[in-house]
């Protein structure tokens, strides 16, 4: 049966069904199940988020100044972005300015958040989705030592006897049976393009990765307190200025500290500039015939903007928002998370219910319901406790459908660089031109940003810039914060409103984030000093979503429709495709796996 | 990695009742006791691959964790070096893309594991209860559990540990065990249920 979404996409669900569920090397629980022609062309993609949400709720009631503790531990990796968009739904509703300083630490701590995301993201998850670690053995060190002169000139460790000592490490842990991180992969699948040469290459940088990641993080630590868990506050930052004093533990910001931070947001700066950029634009150059995955990017894009580069004024943010409509990069939507015709969230196809009568009706997140109801459709196959197969046209998952102005729409760091490209971002529009050449000239081909952009491999260069774009800014904030300090301003804080006596009776706010998903609100109600409702809408709830009542397909959907698979039973293209948007699931979802199994399972009907 | 320094590490998502356990324990022993320099203290929540440089950091470490060993619920558990994989190789160590086998092999491929792994452990009785705090007789196995863990860094490490003098907490006030707990909502106001899937054969309340 064929059906013509409104959103331009054909679905056909006559073909074969494979099941991917958990789909792995996520956060939180995922499963897709798509149906492939007779050519193993994907013709229908499904979406489903496995468990469900329900931080909102256990926030009502609670102290609004407290909010941002709670949504730290949604999640494990997005913990300071969650925080932040709450102190700003906060701030924003009780209409609290906070000092200056304080927003230049907030800026650096989303950004190093930001780069370190994305760092470990490409190494970690997304990597071996591109990258054959098995195949690296096989590699000529001297073959990869030209290769890193060539694209990365100047990351120092290049010389053919470093390499050999990396392949010599890996060599000893795969004989050692220890696959352990590599084991659940399918090494032999054609759908792996890279010589061995440049496998040898970015599994080296895997695992200088992880030196650099760890490093980084220590920026949270001196402005958040901690980390893992930073402290945020409402009205500001909770750490003190003395620039003069010592550096006892729990003791004030001092030079030292700051002379510290700024050598780890150099550090960050050189391994970005140096290592990920260029190997992203390696690695793509050996799949310029795989131009897939492209599906809503191409379309309908979205982000609510950050970056502000004068505290307060919204136009200055440095990577803009707004919204792309149907590929037209020549008109952008400005967007309005206040606006309850804007923002609206659907759940039709979500295990969700808005009561009788409201089944198809989209709601503003102020006026945001989260009540759970599990049914599966008529032609699901399976129980309650073990699906075998989703049906679609039923409830199908516990994520809600977000649409801007009933649009599905992608978020997430390719959204962002379309819109800051269409709007003439300077920086943007320089790194976007100059990688595409690179890759241009690497690859032989001349494709240009409207054709290389919205696809898998762009989403993937997209975060890679974005996370060296972060890096030239926090570098510039950190300037700014000392010259701020050195102008005698100390302050932090601001608490003239910390008391709720000081609040209004009733109040609502939004705050948001340029997370490093993609955009993330959150919305706050605030009734007597407590909490009347908040609701969360997380980019991966806008990527990963069901369908609307209309028949709109999400992000995820649309991105695999039209792949071909080289190997059905090995879901090689469909993670790749659903990693380069970095799901993350956790916010919708809890925390134990069934059975614990690291593999993908899949099931082809 | 250092020659001597400890991590005490306690880890689970205290959003869901018993799976909080091991940040519980952590926080008590942050709370009470003082211990020396080279004895780091560390709440790692729901982080998986992100705990990494902490435990190359560390010679040994002791994790803090309710884990499913299929025994009678609030059972305390203790497990050593190579029965520690294993076990927590049943299941993720969080939410995360990383099970913790995953991170011990990435911590020997850089050749930088620790020496030594212990790991206390509490078999949950009540994971689905979304916003809820630790099931009665769970809760009764923090004092025990914080007492396995002095007793392991005294007889183990030498480590002595002395009661707090000074009030500098690590957990934020408001999901400090009594604030998160007491602050709850109403279950009419706030579903508890998780998904009956993935729920599906974990160990009932």
């Amino acid at each position: 049966m064929t059906i013509q979404t409104p959103n331009g996409f054909t679905l056909d669900t006559s073909g074969k069904r494979i099941v991917v569920d958990p789909v792995t090397r996520i956060e939180g629980h995922m499963r897709c199940e798509v149906n492939v022609d007779s050519d193993n062309v994907i013709r229908n993609a499904v979406s489903t988020g496995t468990m469900w949400r329900g931080l909102e709720v256990i926030l009502k009631g609670r102290d609004p100044r407290d909010a941002w503790a709670f949504v730290e531990r949604i999640c494990g990796v997005c913990t300071g972005c969650h925080a932040l968009a709450s102190v700003r739904a906060v701030e924003d509703a009780l209409q609290i300015k906070i000092p200056n300083n304080a927003f230049l630490i907030r800026e650096i701590m989303a950004k190093v958040l930001q780069w370190h995301d994305h760092v470990v993201h490409f190494y970690h998850l997304h990597a071996l989705d591109w990258v054959n670690p098995i195949n690296a053995l096989k590699a000529d060190p001297k073959a990869t030592s030209q290769l890193q002169q060539m694209v990365g000139p100047d990351h120092p460790n290049s010389s053919p006897g470093y390499f050999r000592d990396v392949q010599n490490r890996l060599k000893k842990f795969v004989e050692s049976g220890q696959l352990g991180l590599f084991k659940n992969g399918y090494w032999d699948n054609p759908a792996y393009k890279l010589p061995p040469e440049a496998d040898l290459m970015a599994v080296t940088h895997y695992l200088e990765a992880l030196d650099f990641q760890k490093e980084i993080v220590k920026v949270h630590t001196i402005f958040g307190g901690k980390n893992p868990h930073p402290n945020y506050m409402v009205g500001g930052v909770p750490c003190a200025i003395n620039i003069d004093g010592d550096m006892a533990a729990g003791a004030p910001l001092n030079m030292e500290r700051l002379n510290f931070v700024k050598l780890k947001l150099q550090e960050a700066f050189e391994f970005s500039k140096n290592v990920y950029v260029p190997d992203v634009i390696a690695i793509a150059s050996f799949y310029k015939g795989w131009l897939y995955g492209g599906g809503l990017s191409g379309l309908n894009v979205m982000d609510y903007g950050d970056y502000e580069a004068i505290q307060g004024q919204k136009s200055t943010d440095r990577l803009p928002g707004g919204v792309i409509l149907n590929g037209n990069w020549a008109e952008v939507h400005p967007i309005d998370p206040r606006d309850p015709e804007q923002v609206q969230e659907f759940v039709t196809h979500s295990w969700y219910t808005y009561g009788d009568g409201d089944a198809d009706k989209g709601l503003h997140p102020w006026d945001g319901v989260t009540e759970p109801q599990y049914k599966l459709g008529p032609d699901a196959k399976g129980t309650r406790t073990d699906i075998q197969q989703i049906d679609e046209n039923a409830k199908y998952s516990w994520i809600k459908a977000p649409r801007w102005k009933g649009n599905a729409v992608e978020v997430g760091p390719l959204a962002r660089y379309i819109l800051a490209y269409a709007q003439g971002v300077d920086y943007v529009k320089g790194q976007v031109d100059d990688s595409l050449g690179r890759f241009n000239a690497l690859a032989g081909t001349s494709f240009t940003p409207k054709q290389a952009l919205p696809t898998t491999i762009g989403r993937t260069l997209a975060r890679a810039l974005e996370a060296h774009y972060c890096a030239e800014m926090m570098l510039g904030d950190f300037d700014n914060l000392i010259a701020n300090i050195k102008a005698g301003d100390r302050s932090t804080a601001n608490v003239e409103k910390w008391d709720p006596a000081t609040w209004p009776k009733e109040a609502r706010g939004v705050g948001t984030v340029a997370a490093p998903r993609g955009g993330l609100g959150h919305w706050i109600k605030i009734k007597d000093g407590r909490i009347e409702n908040y609701q969360c809408v997380v980019p991966t709830t806008w990527n990963g979503g069901p369908r609307d009542p209309k028949g709109n397909i999400g992000a995820f959907e649309a991105s695999l429709m039209n792949t071909p698979m080289e190997r059905p039973e090995e879901p090689v293209e469909i993670l790749r495709t659903l990693h380069s948007f970095d799901p993350c699931l956790a916010c919708s979802t809890h925390v134990i796996s069934p059975d614990g199994e690291e593999m993908a399972r899949v099931t082809v009907r | 990695m250092d020659d001597d320094r400890i991590l005490v590490l306690g880890i689970g998502n205290i959003l869901w009742a018993d799976e909080g356990f091991g940040v519980r324990v952590i926080e008590a022993l942050d709370e009470r006791y003082e211990l020396p320099g080279h004895v780091s203290v560390l709440d790692g929540g729901t982080q998986g691959l992100y705990l990494l440089p902490h435990l190359e950091d560390a010679a040994a470490v002791i994790i803090v964790d309710a884990i499913d060993y299929g025994l009678p619920p609030a059972t305390l558990k203790l497990l050593r070096d190579d029965e520690v994989p294993a076990v927590l190789g049943t299941r993720k160590v969080s939410l995360h893309q990383t099970g913790f086998q995953e991170i011990l092999a990435l911590l020997r491929l850089r050749e930088r594991a620790p020496r030594q792994l212990l790991v206390v452990g509490v078999q949950p009785e009540r994971l689905d209860d979304y916003g809820g705090g630790l099931t009665p007789a769970v809760a009764a196995q923090v004092e025990p559990a914080l007492a396995a863990v002095l007793r392991l860094l005294a007889e183990e490490f030498g480590v002595v540990a002395t009661p707090r003098r000074s009030r500098e907490r690590f957990t934020a006030p408001a999901i400090s065990r009594q604030d998160y707990e007491t602050g709850r909502p109403s279950a009419q106001a706030a579903c508890r249920v998780g998904d009956a899937r993935v729920l599906a054969g974990r160990p009932r309340g």
